[in-house]
């Protein structure tokens, strides 16, 4: 019977993943998945041999309620590191349920005891690795931590955690020091490996730790022989590598060049090249300028985002339309802080499908545009790179927007982006800011067109 | 128990099966997506329980109780965010075409 509600589980995660690849399905999707576990959560209860029932009701109480909480509270534009954190607690799970099995140590065979072991270390990883993820996207901290030789300390916790991994694989009693040690390298090597990559590349971490974690399950499932937990871990261990990929390919950066480059590292000195001053406009002539173009290209940013300014932003380039304008969508890969969550907060907004376009559609458009209207967006539009193979985000696909007739900049303040470079497209001359918090200046410009 | 050829066939499967669902999928839909998957290997609450339900000693409670702790905030809070977004994405599309 608990078997079978298991294969039940599997088959709707699958069903359900399958589901939410395409948009007219998707909210169908997350609740079949949703039944599937909630299928398998009673059935467990039923496990034979069982017991601590008050206690891990207490636990589930706890956990989901917590997370309940949060889930229904969190801001759209705070998504990502949301999904970072409960990615990271699944993680966490899994090197729990290693934790306890290796304590107890009565394997079947050495195979379970290695693949525990494994799961052991990559649930650990995948855990501190996302909490630190999520601490970065979170704002609670700030740089990212460099020093030389870096990498070289992180070889060598990872290759201690390897060898006392071993020692756990080949000693005769699995609990003690040994395993305590363990878990303290696993740990601190995916702090370690998370505190030097930059805010910018955070989203393929956190969906490679999303892929880790799933590993972790699987490996999990097959030490406690549960195979909803190795189907349900290795569907997610591959569908997160391909995702994972998809968005470093977004960004034009190899995993490993992510993972092992230290972003933003050489940043400072590319700002000293960028000549030339930045040019201020206000509201009224930003309205008229857009008003009286006859195509105007919108691109939004993360800052859009977090001033919620997409409905107002909406309402200002409707009222452009009504003006005979052509109002264009460019979406950047990475806009927002992960693929695909600009689309999400447009779609919030109200703007229909067929007016947002890929960095690809879009790029060809931009010379015959009289106006690019940047929203909050920094990196995805900084023509370095292109130009400068210094940079950090050199060979990064950017949005052209420097390449449109007009270039008015909203954003809050004079400082740089999200991966702390500065833009040389705010110097350009054909370039204009407009200073203010994306909501107001939205507002502003509404009113300007409206008394045109 | 799950072994041998027949662990790593399922295994294999699996990750075969993973792959294919994603591979067509819009990048619209990323951002939910991963959230998804993020739900479904919740999955380890299942495991988490069964460790638990076996802990003998203290030791191994307390680490059961934080393991069990952990997956029901990955399961549940998964599934809020991953509903909260495309809730919000259906809405928006009837409305907007």
């Amino acid at each position: 019977m608990i078997q079978l509600s298991y294969f039940a589980a599997a088959m709707l995660f699958i069903l359900g993943l399958k589901r939410m690849s395409s948009p007219v399905t998707a909210r169908g999707g997350i609740v079949w998945a949703g039944a599937g576990m909630l299928v398998a959560t009673i059935a467990t209860f039923f496990w034979p041999g069982m017991h601590n029932y008050g206690l891990m009701i207490i636990a589930i109480a706890i956990g989901g309620g917590a997370a309940w909480y949060t889930g229904k509270k969190v801001a759209m534009t705070d998504m990502p590191q949301m999904i970072a954190i409960y990615n990271g607690m699944g993680g966490g799970a899994a090197a729990a349920i290693a934790a306890v099995e290796l304590l107890k140590g009565d394997f079947h065979s050495q195979s379970f005891l290695v693949l525990a072991v494994i799961g052991a270390l990559i649930g650990s990883v995948a855990f501190s690795g996302s909490m630190v993820a999520f601490a970065k996207l979170q704002g609670l901290m700030k740089k990212s931590f460099i020093f030389p030789g870096q990498q070289k300390m992180n070889l060598i916790v990872f290759a201690a955690a390897i060898v006392y991994g071993v020692l756990l694989m080949t000693s005769d009693t699995t609990g003690g020091f040994a395993l305590f040690i363990f878990f303290a390298l696993a740990l601190a090597f995916g702090i370690m490996m998370t505190l030097p990559i930059g805010g910018a590349d955070m989203p393929v971490v956190i969906s490679l730790y999303n892929a880790l974690t799933g590993l972790a399950v699987a490996f999990e499932g097959f030490v406690l022989g549960n195979a909803a937990m190795i189907i349900a871990g290795t569907v997610v261990g591959s569908a997160g590598t391909l995702l994972t990929q998809l968005m470093a390919k977004a960004m034009n950066r190899p995993i490993s060049n992510v993972l092992f480059s230290g972003f933003g590292a050489s940043g400072g000195e590319a700002a000293a090249e960028t000549g030339g001053t930045m040019k201020e406009v206000d509201a009224s002539d930003a309205a008229v300028m857009m008003a009286f173009a006859s195509k105007v290209i919108v691109v939004p940013g993360y800052g859009m985002a977090v001033a919620q300014a997409q409905h107002k932003i909406w309402e200002f380039c409707k009222l452009l339309e009504d003006k005979g304008v052509t109002v264009k969508f460019a979406i950047h890969p990475v806009a927002g802080r992960m693929p695909g969550h600009m689309n999400v907060l447009l779609a919030e907004a109200g703007v229909p499908y067929d007016k947002i376009y890929d960095l690809e559609e879009i790029n060809g458009e931009f010379p015959q545009a009289d106006v690019a209207l940047i929203i909050g967006a920094n990196d995805v539009v900084n023509p370095v790179a292109r130009t400068d193979p210094n940079s950090p985000i050199y060979g990064m696909p950017i949005l052209d927007a420097d390449k449109a007739k007009n270039v008015i900049v909203v954003k809050r303040g004079r400082g740089t982006g999200f991966s702390g470079i500065e833009n040389a497209l705010f110097f350009l001359d054909n370039t204009r800011m407009l200073y203010g918090d994306g909501q107001e200046v939205a507002n502003k410009l509404i009113q300007e067109v409206k008394q045109l | 128990m799950i072994e041998g050829f027949t662990a790593l066939d399922i295994f294999m499967l699996a990750a075969f099966t993973g792959y294919e669902v994603i591979a067509r999928v819009p990048v619209i839909l990323h951002t939910p997506l991963m959230s998804g998957s993020n739900f479904v290997h919740g999955i380890v609450l299942v495991g988490a329980m069964v460790a638990m339900g076996s802990a003998d000693t203290d030791m191994e409670r307390f680490i059961g109780f934080l393991g069990v702790m952990l997956a029901a905030g990955n399961a549940v809070g998964g599934y809020v965010v991953t509903e909260r977004m495309l809730e919000m994405f259906k809405s928006s599309k009837g409305a907007g075409k």
